[in-house]
């Protein structure tokens, strides 16, 4: 067994490393040698304890003690204090917030786990293509109380008390929307579980289905309970193999056990599933997009009413939920709707998976509270900003939804507080942008998404947000007017307050925010016809440092367009009027006579 | 039924439940703008997609702004149509909508009669921000016989779609691509010419802009015209006399037959004709395979087909082709009008003026764009020589007229000349739903009855639903008709005969809502039902003025086949007038 | 398999498996079964840790280590892939991040063998709800 008694953790997060955690584990290893412990004691350089903005963290175990904002220089206090003298070193404890009292052991740092799993329960757990795994954590249970012991209407009350809200983007009642296609009588009617996942960075719904698929089906088997329906449909893109082979194979070990099928559970109650696989168009997340793909038409919106509930799939009444949404209902249906609605703020309730992406340090997937604040999602779970470079905005509900930037960080998240600040919850993408950031030019990334993705159906999203996008490319390569700015808003209102569907109403979402946020970056492109970030290419100039240049003339040669002057031995000049901004010179010069204005 | 209360631009309205915003704006007199949206109730057409955004409108409580063409009314409603945000709202959209059109209006086959640019004139566009910078959807120009196609004049309405889909269900058109370059086209992209399309033409008549248009012959006539070694015949189709007055200013359902003889005259045909002849012409030939068919049928000839199905529609051959190539042997083997019109000219009449056949030209005017590939099939042609040259639409016909600078209100009526332009008015309602039929029953009853018919209008046989039928006892032998129009409800009455299930003995068909008054090449109706409507009861109206309404009445007819023919269905008849169909069903066959 | 036809059975079914499972791991040998857990979701496989998860199998095998290896959904770590867990009998699991071959055989001849970290562990930063009634 380990020769070592006693390990000191040391968090090698990119935040932590980026505050000099390497020369922490360095004069811990330092101090360990000089007193001879080097045989007893190990020191590991860990990855992120998601919780940065107190880092450097460095661990000892076993006795669980959590030290917080360590130096290099604290390093031999911890050797000769706590490892010789088994003396916890209180100034470097962990203060509870409110308490203000030292805690050392982080066993009963509760709180530090700002992480609560609810959809992702079993994600990473079980083997999720062993049927048994999932039962052994009490899977199907839900599915068998519900059948043995509640009615339907209770079912439905239970999930309408719980306060869950779809997680698929507009945030509507769970709970009602069963209530509503329970209410319309049909004799056939469908439960459909949307994993048409699309926004770019949003992974949730895969990782779900990878990981957990019984708790989709034993969700959708509920719901179908519920709303009086007998078929289930998984619309899934056909770009997630994974998730499929495994949907696949837990619906045939569920028909195995008899959990799904006829007669489940003895009760009569029977319920198959089947898969619909759609080619990735963003509008099919879009629940009558949807319908129309699965039934084998053009992927494209209609108008509501009438609403699935009313004539879905097929003209009969259809219940549609995201993934995300049904990963949590037997979670809900066993530990009940108070528990559930404990959870959370006052309107948004239980948890919500984030997928964390662009300049952070923790790329992944997190599952918080909802109510959790943007500072602790970037900066303590997420790991704050990669290379320690300034936090500038997080782009939330993907490209549908807006920019938030520093002053909204403490702002609780749940889908109204969003919504008031500009944003949207979305399905939980948060793409995180820095200071080396161009904002006009990511407006225009994000719009060239929802340009592509249109189904073209109606004029405003087809030609409008094209338009946007053109008008912001304008702008990025100089040639704006300030009267544009106006233009982009009144352009970017009237979609909204037009398109046909939720992709073009809120597609003009990151232009407005933008420009809301950042409208000096925008003035800044216009007037002095220079982007702030540096992004943008065309308003680059490559200037000859004069003090360099020495005459070589490699860069006059490399010049494809021959925008470069001067004698050998002279200096040179750019002509920044031919000049493409390839760049070529300035990686051509061996002087470092050539930058960027 | 229950009635809703609301508040349209501070009036209050009641209306039955169901109905929607823009249909009660109307009843207020408040006429919403639409674009894409376009109803032809009488024929329960409907096309409302919500897509052109432009007669949207604000809704109290409402986030955004709602389409009034699909938003119905609710109780308690308080909606504002002309608000700065909408007004705001609908210019900017139309703005859009502009800045992914051509502006090449003045050469635009449509310009004058665009929905377009007369919304754009409404709404008072004059500029239209961002264009030196706005890239524009193209998609590539096909030609087919009939129907040009220019998408990039495509404003994504989705009437053609609707109307090839929905109601002619022939699926040759719906949107591909997305996003900006979404456009309407044939399955795998393929040439109109070498889809499911049957050239019927509605997506035409439905277009609002120049995407859709027919082929231009006019050059052609003009050409044939000119040239001096050339006699030019020309054929006019009932339908057209009810509907040219419309594209100079006169009402809907005005009959102008003597000033389009006029006017035709004027333009240098040598002969005016008119194809309602050979409408009688085709009432013998079929009329008489119909009874023979029938008669083998009731004395126990299992391969005397039963029903007779009419084949005077180009269209509708088209359709059962590429659809029914199995029940190819059980529409009437008679050739359309135009097609006998075609090989009488050039062969009876022709020797009658000893012209050579070549140095003969027969031009068309139809209501309908499949007569233009219909002229163009190998099988009605000698020795490469077509029997019907050019067929050109009412359109074109009025565009030609206009060039001629002919003001056709201040022509005084002329006759057609003889032979050739006699006829009954039997033939006259050939250019309407029910038209044929009645016709036939006219002829056929008198023929297998011995009988004179007492009443000559079959009431019962009339009207706009899409499919109708009616028993007609002759004289004791009961006869099953049954009518459709549009190819939809054909396609249902020939599910039936395909499954054995048809109770008919003969079937009408016309592959136009309403008949040849509601087809591809006649003036643009607009979305207003109401014309079609008022073009059918003119043509009853002209048959009810006729002296003769019997087609083999027709004293020409009776001298042609005194002359020539002999008798109905006689092997020169056959020779001449018949046809063969061919199985033209669509085979995809994806190569590696 | 045989069908599972009410709740009870279910239960039952539950009890089995949770104590199966834990019988099963403990009958054979307490001291030396070795739990290795692969992250196998799409972001996990991307990285690479098929090759990872086929290393375990074979090097536990043929380093005479009893242990199960088995694969699971995402962890959520997706900067760290591949990611790997490990339950050593009687401790905690155990999250190894940017498993590559390298580190892979340092987790087996190190911590599996002797117990002793070695770096790349990632500390479970989230709490998993149990859904015992």
């Amino acid at each position: 067994m380990s020769k070592y008694s006693m390990h000191l953790l040391v968090c090698g997060g990119t935040g932590c490393h980026a505050a000099e955690s390497d020369a922490i584990v360095c004069n811990l290893r330092d101090e360990l040698e000089a007193k001879g412990l080097n045989e007893t004691v190990q020191v590991i350089l860990t990855g992120c304890f998601g919780f940065c903005e107190k880092g450097p963290i460095v661990k000892v175990m076993p006795d669980n003690t959590f030290y917080v904002q360590v130096k290099p220089e604290d390093a031999q206090t911890i050797v000769e204090e706590h490892i010789i003298k088994g003396r916890k070193v209180t100034s470097l404890l962990y203060r509870d917030p409110k308490t203000k009292e030292p805690v050392a052991d982080s066993k009963h740092m509760g709180f530090f786990k700002k992480q609560m799993r609810i959809a992702l329960r079993n994600c990473g757990f079980i083997n999720p293509e062993n049927i048994d795994e999932y039962i052994a954590r009490d899977g199907y249970a839900a599915l068998g109380k519900v059948l043995s012991e509640m009615t339907p209407d209770e079912v439905i009350k239970l999930v309408k008390d719980s306060g869950q809200r779809g997680r698929g983007g507009a945030g509507f009642s769970t709970g009602l929307k069963w209530e509503l296609a329970r209410r319309n009588v049909s004799d056939e009617k469908y439960v459909v579980c949307n994993a048409d996942e699309g926004d770019p960075g949003a992974f949730m719904d895969r990782s779900v289905l990878e990981g957990d698929p019984h708790s989709i089906l034993e969700a959708m088997a509920i719901c179908g309970y519920s709303i009086g329906a007998s078929n289930g449909l998984i619309y899934i893109r056909a770009e997630y193999p994974l998730a499929i082979q495994r949907l696949k194979t837990a619906i045939k070990q569920a028909k195995e056990y008899g959990l799904l099928g006829n007669d489940i559970f003895g009760t009569g109650f029977n319920f198959d599933i089947t898969l619909k696989y759609g080619a990735g168009a963003f509008v099919c997340g879009e629940e009558t997009a949807l319908i129309h793909s699965m039934e084998g038409l053009r992927g494209e919106p209609t108008l509501k009413p009438p609403f699935p509930a009313e004539s879905g799939y097929r003209g009969k009444p259809t219940n549609v939920n995201n993934v995300e949404t049904y990963a949590s209902i037997p979670a809900i249906i066993l530990k009940g709707a108070a528990w559930f609605s404990s959870i959370g703020t006052e309107k948004s309730k239980g948890t919500k998976v984030f997928a964390l992406a662009g300049k952070i340090n923790n790329v992944g997937l997190i599952e918080v509270p909802m109510g959790t604040t943007l500072r602790e999602v970037i900066f303590e779970i997420g790991g704050g900003i990669r290379n320690g470079k300034k936090f500038k905005g997080v782009q939330t509900g993907g490209p549908s939804g807006g920019c938030l930037t520093e002053k909204h960080l403490d702002t609780p998240i749940d889908f109204d507080n969003l919504i008031a600040a500009g944003s949207m919850m979305g399905s939980g993408a948060m793409i995180v942008l820095d200071e080396d950031d161009c904002m006009v030019s990511m407006a225009k990334y994000f719009l060239e998404f929802t340009v592509e993705e249109s189904c073209g159906k109606c004029a405003p999203c087809r030609i409008g947000n094209k338009r946007l996008h053109e008008l912001l490319g304008q702008i990025c390569e100089g040639k704006g007017v300030l009267s544009d700015l106006d233009r982009l808003k009144n352009m970017s209102l009237v979609i909204k307050d037009t398109a046909l569907c939720g992709l073009g109403q809120t597609s003009p979402n990151p232009v407005l925010s933008m420009l809301d946020n950042f409208r000096d970056e925008f003035i800044a492109h216009i007037t002095h016809k220079k982007c702030p970030a540096g992004q943008c290419r065309s308003l680059l100039e490559y200037i000859v440092n004069a003090e360099n240049c020495v005459g070589c003339t490699a860069c006059a040669r490399v010049c494809p367009v021959n925008a470069i002057s001067g004698m050998r031995k002279e200096i040179h000049k750019i002509d920044s009027a031919i000049c493409i901004k390839c760049g070529a010179c300035m990686e051509k010069c061996k002087f470092d006579a050539i930058y960027i204005s | 039924m229950e009635t809703i209360k609301l508040t349209i631009d501070n009036k209050e309205i009641d209306v039955p439940k169901g109905t929607t915003i823009q249909k009660a704006a109307r009843e207020l007199g408040i006429e919403i703008p639409t674009l894409c949206y376009m109803e032809l109730h009488d024929l329960g057409i409907e096309n409302k997609p919500a897509g052109c955004r432009i007669c949207v409108a604000e809704v109290q409580g409402r986030r955004n702004l709602a389409p009034t063409c699909s938003t119905n009314c609710e109780n308690g409603m308080v909606v504002k149509t002309h608000t700065p945000r909408v007004l705001n709202a609908r210019r900017t959209v139309m703005e859009f909508i502009l800045s992914d059109h051509p502006k090449d209006c003045l050469i635009c086959p449509k310009s004058g009669d665009c929905e377009l640019q007369t919304m754009a004139h409404r709404l008072g566009i004059r500029d239209i921000p961002g264009q030196e910078f706005a890239a524009t959807s193209t998609y590539r120009k096909d030609t087919s016989p009939s129907i040009i196609r220019d998408l990039d004049k495509c404003i994504l309405c989705r009437r053609c779609e609707m109307m090839c889909n929905d109601v002619q269900t022939v699926g040759a058109l719906s949107a591909i691509n997305r996003g900006f370059m979404a456009t309407v086209a044939p399955a795998f992209e393929q040439n109109l010419e070498h889809s499911t399309c049957t050239y019927c033409g509605q997506c035409v008549a439905v277009c609002p802009t120049g995407a859709l248009t027919e082929v231009n012959h006019v050059p052609s006539v003009l050409r044939a015209l000119a040239d001096p070694t050339k006699t030019v015949v020309v054929q006019t189709a009932p339908a057209v006399r009810v509907a040219l007055g419309e594209e100079f200013g006169l009402a809907p359902g005005t009959i102008v037959t003597g000033k389009m003889t006029a006017a035709l005259r004027a333009l240098g045909f040598d002969y005016v004709f008119d194809t309602d002849f050979a409408a009688d012409l085709t009432i013998l030939e079929e009329g008489t395979e119909l009874l023979d068919r029938l008669s083998r049928h009731l004395n126990g000839d299992t391969t005397a087909r039963i029903p007779i199905l009419t084949s005077c529609c180009p269209g509708w051959v088209n359709f059962f082709e590429k659809y029914f190539p199995d029940l190819k042997d059980v529409p009437s083997t008679a050739k359309s009008p135009q097609q006998m019109f075609g090989a009488i000219a050039k062969s009876y009449f022709a020797e009658k003026i000893g012209v050579n056949r070549k140095d003969m030209v027969v031009v068309s005017i139809m209501p309908c764009l499949a007569k233009k590939y219909e002229c163009q099939r190998e099988e009605f042609s000698v020795d490469g020589n077509p029997d019907v040259d050019y067929s050109i639409s009412t359109r074109e016909l009025a565009a030609f007229i206009k060039q001629a600078n002919i003001d056709i209100k201040t022509l005084h009526d002329e006759d057609f000349d003889s032979p050739l332009g006699e006829s009954t008015g039997a033939s006259v309602i050939f250019g309407t739903t029910g038209g044929v039929i009645e016709a036939a029953c006219r002829t056929a009853y008198e023929v297998y009855t011995g009988k004179k018919l007492e009443r000559l209008d079959f009431t019962e046989l009339r009207g706009m639903e899409g499919v109708r039928s009616a028993t007609i006892d002759f004289n004791g032998l009961p006869v099953n008709i049954g009518i459709a129009h549009g190819l939809g409800n054909a396609r249902k009455l020939l599910d039936d005969v395909r499954s054995g299930t048809s109770q008919f003995h003969a079937i009408e068909v016309m592959a136009c809502p309403g008949g040849c008054i509601g087809g591809g090449g006649q003036p643009l109706h607009h979305g207003n039902s109401d014309v079609i409507r008022a073009r059918a009861a003119a043509l009853y109206a002209e048959d009810r003025s006729k002296p003769l309404r019997k087609s083999h009445e027709n004293p020409f007819i009776v001298k042609l086949y005194e002359e020539f023919l002999e008798k109905p269905n006689s092997e020169k008849a056959h020779h001449l007038l018949h046809t063969h169909y061919f199985d033209k069903q669509k085979k995809i066959i994806i190569k590696h | 398999m045989s069908k599972i036809s009410s709740l009870a059975d279910l239960r039952k079914k539950r009890e089995e498996l949770q104590a199966g499972m834990d019988i099963r791991i403990r009958a054979l040998n307490p001291e030396n079964i070795v739990q290795v857990k692969v992250a196998m979701a799409t972001c996990g496989i991307a990285s690479g840790s098929k090759t990872i998860m086929e290393f375990f199998l074979e090097q536990l095998d043929r380093r005479n280590i009893e242990g199960v290896v088995t694969q699971t959904g995402c962890m959520g770590y997706c900067y760290a892939e591949p990611t790997i867990e490990v339950k050593l009998p009687g401790q905690d699991p155990v999250v190894f991040g940017f498993v590559d071959l390298k580190r892979a055989d340092q987790i087996i001849e190190k911590y599996i063998k002797t117990g002793e970290l070695v770096d790349g562990i990632i500390p479970v930063n989230y709490q998993t709800i149990d859904l015992k009634e």
